[in-house]
């Protein structure tokens, strides 16, 4: 070990804000899936829909469960009246799909006008029949993923909060499904309570793909912890029940506003633990939760050595490689402290947002994990300055830059290899599972390079005069 | 309020951040909320771009909300002036900006007492103008500014050239196949002996505005992007323009032969009659084809059209004139080009719709029941649904429809590929059907749930078996047909003998 490389402390800085990602009224093209039974309504303008519309691909044709509320010049003069107008519309809605709930997202159209969205919806809920939830997911105060915060924050809310009426009314639920889900595939094991040890409730919060739910679910159950709720569950009719006292954890690191608004408005316990992406983050997720509930983990030693020892291949590409976060969607610490324990460098570590309270946890075994690797304590850059960062990225020259798609291209022809950030939010990239998933992301630029090595084309475009 | 899933035209800084990025070294900032620099991803993903998108925000966020911009946009447009060094700078409004009211201009007006690039405010409403005609404005708009300044320092060039020469006007960034359109008017141009003076806006620098004048006349090609700065030309230095879209044998030869009676007026002692002879004859495939026994087979076939102005008033003229195919109806989502468009379909197919509604456009294509549909990525969605082939022939399109070949439809090589296109998409709806008159593999139902088609009768099993055996491209009108006759005599359920009775009664 040289003394060159004694790692220090993370480095916090802050720049100009003026970076690429995505707009968060983008949630919901993954919500409405998650939630089966929603309907979002984004009260925006055309702008919002013409983002929606692109970012969502082919998956706007399937008849999305998503629609706007498109301003037009007489809602922004307040010629017409907002009520009578949502009312028009969500009276459609529930005419055309019926759906458990319906989700208003707020743009920053609505806040600019200060459309009172909040107001609204009790008032038009108790005319409809229909829960209206309130998100306030705009692009003046949140980025991308932050959008699911809000909307989660706003469910918390919605959450019923005495466990033994709701269980009756979930049994008769559960047979009913039962009765639909007949002859289908068993999602949910159902175990006697006595395979699980005595803790109090924990509900996680998160929207993560129905199998990694499972597959999580799974990995708690194994350490005799049990599961007894999802924020979101995949029904809106199937929230989880919290009581004051009951414990949450975060599977995230998006879900600030989620976690504050569980421990103030619902009186829960926090579980702070890192997040669990990348076989470490979450053995240590499981320590944590054990830890806050005085259980001894069980074979957890093994599990993590056995998934290293699988995705060796890969980790074998990377290793001694650097990379560059651009940062566009908060995974970011969670990611390069995955990638600093596969031996990877990281340059920098951009991110919109960085909650040091909620992320604590994470950070801490960022920083354990940079000095056990030996890696130098790369710097946190909150609101990055793309433009200085395309800079900072041709002095370093990483080997591999993750980044938005607006960048990707451009840096591609530039001889510079990336991998696109967004992939990283719609891929299963959650517990020891999905390691691999992960790695196969990060490494297929990698891999990619290796199999056109020969062709001499790494750079594609022609050099800048120099003035 | 309007409950809108999907939208034909972008929002109107969609349509300025084209026209600015089209340039060379111009940069266009936009006052806008993060996540609204969203333009920059498609340019980079659907064109395929190699450089950076010379597009930034200036952030509008919660101080700026409560203090105002103050100083931002006008730091913004300095820094970036200070580090691309662009000729032009083009502050760019969005939703959020014109609902903010901030004084723009002014800022603009500050900030080009500093920055070494001029700085222009696009002069666009959003909430007035869609993308195709914020793009036609703004094109004007640098158009103006740079005659207008040329004018005063004395530079303009007015004299025109000793040769015959045009300006292609409208060729833009992140357009239908304009890259290939591009290079296919250039070629024509070159074998018609006219120079090219200058294409806008795509790969035209600023400075060379000053020298529009100097062509003998214009060519826009497109009618959403180039009439208006075809228009102030023509104001103000009386330069001809020809707007005859080039697509299509016949409309190919009327865009030349308009051209050659411009060059004639202005001195040149041109003919292309036999240019258009040898073109249309030989090279061009399009007039053999439409001779050809492929082309008879297709005699009748119905079709539906649905686009842009453009594209779709030309692609109708082309199935019912050189095709010889049955256009049940056009239509188009430029609502302010409604009058023109009707003008130029009359006569070649049985019905105009003008709308932005995809829901109707989804409809009528489920009641027409064309055996082809030309339109843009969402038609071809409903074709997919409907068992229906369709040929995408406008914005708005997909990566797929950014080809890497060349695929122009302009021109005579433009003639060529829009006869595989249309052909493509008969032969494949008639393979399917023959697929299903052998026993194919295909027992979906054609017209499915949500365009329209929904019924409330039910069919029982028999029934449903029984329809499940009409070959697909009937299927729809049977079931139709015979669920209109059973409702006529109020029965609820479609049986076998129902139908039977259908058949016999209305033929269905």
């Amino acid at each position: 070990m040289t003394v060159a490389a004694e790692p220090q402390a993370l480095n916090f800085e802050c720049e100009t804000g003026n970076y690429h990602t995505f707009c968060p009224i983008s949630c919901v093209a993954w919500l409405y899936q998650k939630i089966e039974d929603s309907f979002f309504l984004v009260i925006g303008t055309k702008t919002c829909g013409y983002f929606l519309q692109n970012a969502m691909g082919v998956m706007i044709f399937a008849e999305p469960r998503y629609a706007m509320a498109e301003l037009e010049e007489g809602d922004i003069s307040a010629q017409l009246n907002d009520y009578e107008e949502l009312r028009r519309l969500c009276e459609q809605i529930k005419k055309d799909r019926n759906p458990s709930v319906i989700v208003w997202i707020g743009t920053c159209t609505t806040e600019i006008i200060k459309m009172d969205l909040e107001g609204l919806a009790p008032r038009l809920e108790a005319e409809l029949g229909i829960p209206i939830v309130t998100a306030r997911a705009n692009g003046l105060d949140y980025a991308f993923t932050q959008g699911e915060d809000t909307v989660l924050a706003a469910m918390a809310a919605r959450c019923p909060e005495k466990a033994p009426v709701a269980q009756e009314e979930k049994d008769e639920r559960n047979a009913i499904s039962k009765l639909m889900n007949f002859g289908r595939k068993k999602e949910d094991v159902t175990v006697s309570d006595s395979e699980y040890k005595d803790h109090p409730p924990l509900v996680l919060f998160g929207s993560l793909p129905d199998p990694v739910v499972t597959n999580l679910t799974l990995e708690l159950k194994k350490q005799g912890i049990k599961v007894s709720g999802w924020l979101p569950a995949k029904r809106f009719t199937e929230l989880p029940v919290l009581e004051e006292g009951y414990y949450v954890a975060g599977v995230n690191p998006f879900l600030s506003r989620t976690a504050t608004t569980l421990m103030r408005r619902r009186k829960c316990k926090l579980i702070g633990a890192p997040f669990p992406i990348g076989p470490d983050g979450t053995r240590a997720w499981i320590e944590k939760i054990c830890s806050v509930f005085n259980i001894e983990p069980q074979g957890l030693d093994e599990r993590e050595a056995q998934i290293w020892e699988g995705v060796e291949e890969y980790v074998k590409l990377i290793r001694g490689k650097s990379v560059f976060f651009m940062g566009d969607n908060l995974l970011e610490v969670s990611m390069a402290r995955f990638l600093i324990r596969c031996g990877m460098t990281v340059q920098e570590i951009g991110i919109p947002y960085m909650d040091k309270r909620y992320q604590a946890a994470e950070l801490a075994l960022l920083e354990k994990t940079c000095r056990e690797m030996n890696s130098p304590m790369p710097t946190i850059m909150e609101k990055p300055d793309n433009y200085n960062q395309l800079q900072r990225i041709y002095a370093q020259k990483p080997d591999l830059v993750i980044t938005g798609m607006a960048h990707a291209n451009p840096l591609e022809a530039r001889g510079i290899t990336t991998k696109w950030s967004v992939e990283f939010t719609f891929a299963q990239m959650h517990g020891f599972t999905n390691s691999r998933d992960i790695l196969e992301l990060v490494t297929r630029p990698l891999r990619r390079n290796e199999n056109l090595k020969d062709l001499g084309w790494e750079k594609l475009v022609r050099d800048e005069a120099i003035v | 309020m309007k409950l809108a899933y999907w939208m034909y035209a972008a929002p109107a800084h969609i349509g300025t951040l084209r026209v600015a990025t089209s340039f060379k070294n111009v940069h266009a900032i936009m006052h806008a909320p993060i996540g609204d620099d969203y333009f920059n991803v498609m340019r980079s993903m659907l064109s395929r771009e190699r450089d950076f998108t010379p597009v930034t925000t200036s952030v509008v966020d919660r101080h700026v909300l409560s203090r105002g911009s103050q100083e931002k946009v006008v730091d913004n447009i300095t820094r970036k002036d200070a580090e691309e060094h662009p000729d032009l700078i083009v502050l760019t409004p969005t939703c959020t900006s014109s609902i903010l009211q901030e004084d723009l201009a002014n800022f603009v007006q500050r900030a080009s007492l500093e920055a070494k690039a001029d700085v222009l405010l696009a002069d666009v409403n959003h909430y007035r103008f869609n993308e195709m005609q914020a793009a036609d404005r703004t094109l004007q708009q640098i158009v103006q500014f740079y005659i207008e300044k040329a004018r005063k320092k004395g530079n303009l060039v007015t004299e025109k050239t000793a040769q015959p020469s045009v300006n292609i006007i409208g060729i833009s960034t992140l357009a239908f196949h304009n890259n290939h359109d591009c290079t296919e008017l250039k070629k024509l141009m070159g074998e018609l002996g006219i120079t090219v003076n200058a294409i806008i806006p795509e790969g035209a620098n600023v400075d060379e505005l000053r020298s529009l004048p100097q062509a003998w006349f214009n060519l826009a090609p497109y009618r959403e992007l180039g009439p208006m700065t075809t228009d102030y030309l023509a104001a103000e230095f009386g330069m001809p323009c020809v707007d005859i879209t080039p697509m299509g044998v016949v409309e190919t030869a009327r865009c030349i032969r308009k051209i050659q009676t411009i060059l004639t007026a202005g001195g040149a002692d041109v003919n292309y009659e036999d240019f258009i002879n040898e073109q249309t004859i030989h090279v061009s495939q399009a007039a053999w084809f439409s001779r050809s026994i492929d082309c008879q087979n297709l005699t009748g076939k119905k079709a539906v059209v649905y686009g842009d102005a453009t594209h779709a008033a030309a692609i109708t003229k082309i199935l019912t004139r050189e095709m010889g195919i049955h256009v049940v109806w056009a239509g188009t989502f430029c609502k302010p080009d409604e009058e023109w468009f009707r003008k130029e379909v009359e006569g070649y197919c049985d019905e105009v719709i003008i709308s932005d509604d995809h829901g109707l456009i989804g409809d009528r294509i489920a009641n027409s029941e064309p055996s082809a549909i030309f339109g843009t990525q969402m038609e071809r969605h409903v074709g997919k649904r409907l068992n229906i082939p369709t040929g995408v022939i406008s914005a708005p399109i997909h990566v797929q429809n950014f080809p890497i070949g060349y695929k122009p439809f302009l021109g005579y090589e433009g003639t060529n590929q829009v006869v595989d296109l249309i052909y493509n998409s008969f032969t494949l709806g008639m393979e399917d059907h023959l697929l299903e008159i052998f026993g194919g593999h295909d027992t979906k139902e054609v017209i499915t749930k949500g365009i329209s088609a929904d019924s409330d009768l039910g069919w029982n099993k028999e029934a449903q078996a029984e329809l499940n055996k009409v070959p697909g491209f009937v299927r729809g009108k049977v079931k139709r047909n015979t669920e209109k006759f059973a409702r006529d005599r109020g029965q609820t359920t479609i049986t076998l003998e129902v139908m039977y009775a259908a058949k016999e009664a209305v033929g269905a």
